[in-house]
């Protein structure tokens, strides 16, 4: 068959072949489940996982587990965030902070956030706080060292044009400095919200009393694997939108960088 | 307008690895003057001009402009980079007027002078454009227009059409010398193309690398009505190949 030029350019185009990819994989699934060689047990269809996820929906723990989930998140990236743009800016501007602060950072961010659980759980109980420290800790590190880098690489012609127009102190890093960062600044979040999501499953897998990390092993524990993957599903549903979200602020704020 | 420049000398490093790139540099620029330091790469004409700058400091000798010391840098050098000068952030305008907000005028004041400059350098239509969507010459120009609006004694140009293609470059010349007639503005121009200096600075510097050091002055005295004529007449042509004589020896000797 010869395609018509609107056609395969249609087919060409990203959406339209991302969305090809993620129906093949559900085919997929559909196909396998429905054939009767996998035990449901162990892989439920596309339908037992949609009726096991509008149950849980009906009766408000999906969203009560989603928020839990979200709320953690959201908390601790922001902490993390908030403090990473001033320190990153600051070694990035500033060379003895660099010095000081880069070798820390750079052994921290190699242990891994998991292995704090212990010591979180240690130190700060069951409650919230352990897991929005823990995605704190999961992220700041990453993100300050990122927005450092950012910053090392604003031309320095930028800085010094605003120097011989009169400029100085803190108006180059407000009016030079920070715009000409705010796109990769918002790329590093994108990336680290990613570690983000991952760290608030680990942590309600160990210890939670509601969030979709904690549904989910409470669905191992009952065998319920049609929950498991309305949790994953979920999961990376909202992980997605947050992407999204945050490509759309990047266009908006900053439609010179594309 | 009376810029100083007193045997001026720059090192880089310390210990062993001290690099002496500028030795006892000395000129005076005076207002209405266009001045052009010419040299080969290491030669360090760019150095001398981040002297006047003030974003390096001199290891010897001292920099007065209107006979204050030069210690940091003001708007009353300005200063325009071969490339990647412009905000990609902001507008022509924007661009323009960063200079002037950051000294605080009023908004009105800015919006005037903004306006009047981007005319001046015949880019009125561009004002709402972002520098992606400007050519390699229209954002020199932008740039250019931005360095004049906060009114600087001196404008300073680093190799300012060095990244542009032959053609534009030609253009960009002119309207540079055009700019100058019509402003009277005072300028220093670094440039590596003795055809650039010799069209449009009335008083050349050749200078020599390792370590960077003026090695021949000319006064240049020709009839600049058209430059396009010029650039093929033969006065010029002989003072061209005579420069770029003492140039290449300046290369041989080297090696």
């Amino acid at each position: 068959m010869v395609w018509s030029p609107p056609l395969r350019r249609s087919f060409s185009h990203p959406w339209v072949l991302g969305v090809l990819g993620i129906l093949t994989v559900f085919v997929a699934w559909w196909l396998v489940t429905s054939s009767g060689m996998v035990d449901k047990l162990f892989l439920p269809g596309p339908g037992a996982v949609w009726l096991a996820g509008s149950d849980q929906f009906q009766q408000g723990i999906l969203v009560a587990d989603a928020v839990a989930s979200v709320r953690r998140v959201f908390l601790g990236f922001m902490i993390s965030a908030g403090l990473a743009l001033p320190i990153g800016i600051a070694m990035g501007t500033n060379r003895p902070i660099c010095h000081f602060l880069e070798p820390l950072m750079a052994l921290i961010r190699y242990m891994p956030a998991p292995a704090f659980i212990p010591l979180l759980i240690i130190y700060f109980g069951l409650e919230e706080l352990p897991k929005v420290m823990l995605i704190f800790i999961g992220t700041f590190f990453f993100n300050t060292l990122m927005i450092m880098d950012a910053v090392k690489f604003v031309p320095s012609e930028l800085v010094e044009t605003a120097l011989t127009l009169g400029g100085r102190g803190l108006p180059i890093l407000t009016r030079v400095v920070a715009p000409f960062i705010a796109p990769q600044v918002l790329d590093t979040y994108r990336i680290n919200m990613a570690s983000a999501w991952n760290l608030v499953i680990v942590a309600e897998l160990v210890a939670a009393n509601e969030g979709l990390g904690k549904r989910i092993s409470l669905a191992q524990r009952f065998l319920r694997t049609d929950e498991i993957f309305v949790g994953l599903i979920v999961i990376g549903l909202i992980g997605l939108l947050i992407d999204l979200g945050f490509r759309f602020l990047m266009r908006r704020a900053c439609s010179w960088a594309n | 307008m009376h810029l100083q420049v007193s045997q001026v000398s720059k090192s880089f490093g310390e210990g062993r690895d001290r690099k002496l790139v500028l030795q006892d540099i000395s000129f005076e620029l005076v207002s209405g003057q266009f001045m052009a330091l010419v040299g080969s790469s290491g030669s360090g004409k760019s150095t001398v001009m981040r002297l006047i700058a003030g974003l390096e400091r001199p290891s010897e000798g001292t920099i007065h402009l209107d006979g204050e010391q030069v210690r940091r840098p003001g708007s009353d050098r300005g200063m325009v980079f071969q490339k990647y000068s412009l905000y990609p952030w902001l507008t022509a305008a924007q661009n323009v007027a960063f200079g002037l907000s950051l000294q605080g005028r009023d908004k009105t004041e800015i919006r005037e002078r903004t306006a009047y400059f981007l005319d001046v350098v015949g880019l009125a239509d561009a004002a709402r454009l972002l520098p992606q969507e400007l050519s390699g010459g229209m954002q020199q120009r932008v740039a250019i227009a931005r360095a004049l609006a906060t009114e600087p004694k001196v404008l300073l140009l680093d190799e300012p059409f060095g990244a542009l293609d032959l053609q534009i470059r030609e253009s960009m010349q002119e309207f540079l010398h055009d700019l100058w007639k019509t402003t009277g503005l005072t300028a220093l121009l670094i440039t590596h193309d003795i055809e650039e200096a010799l069209l449009l600075a009335g008083t050349v510097h050749i200078m020599a690398p390792r370590p960077g050091r003026i090695v021949h002055s000319v006064d240049v005295r020709l009839d600049r009505s058209d430059l396009r004529h010029l650039r093929v007449s033969q006065p010029f042509l002989e003072l061209r190949e005579e420069l770029a004589g003492r140039l290449r020896s300046l290369d041989g000797s080297l090696l």
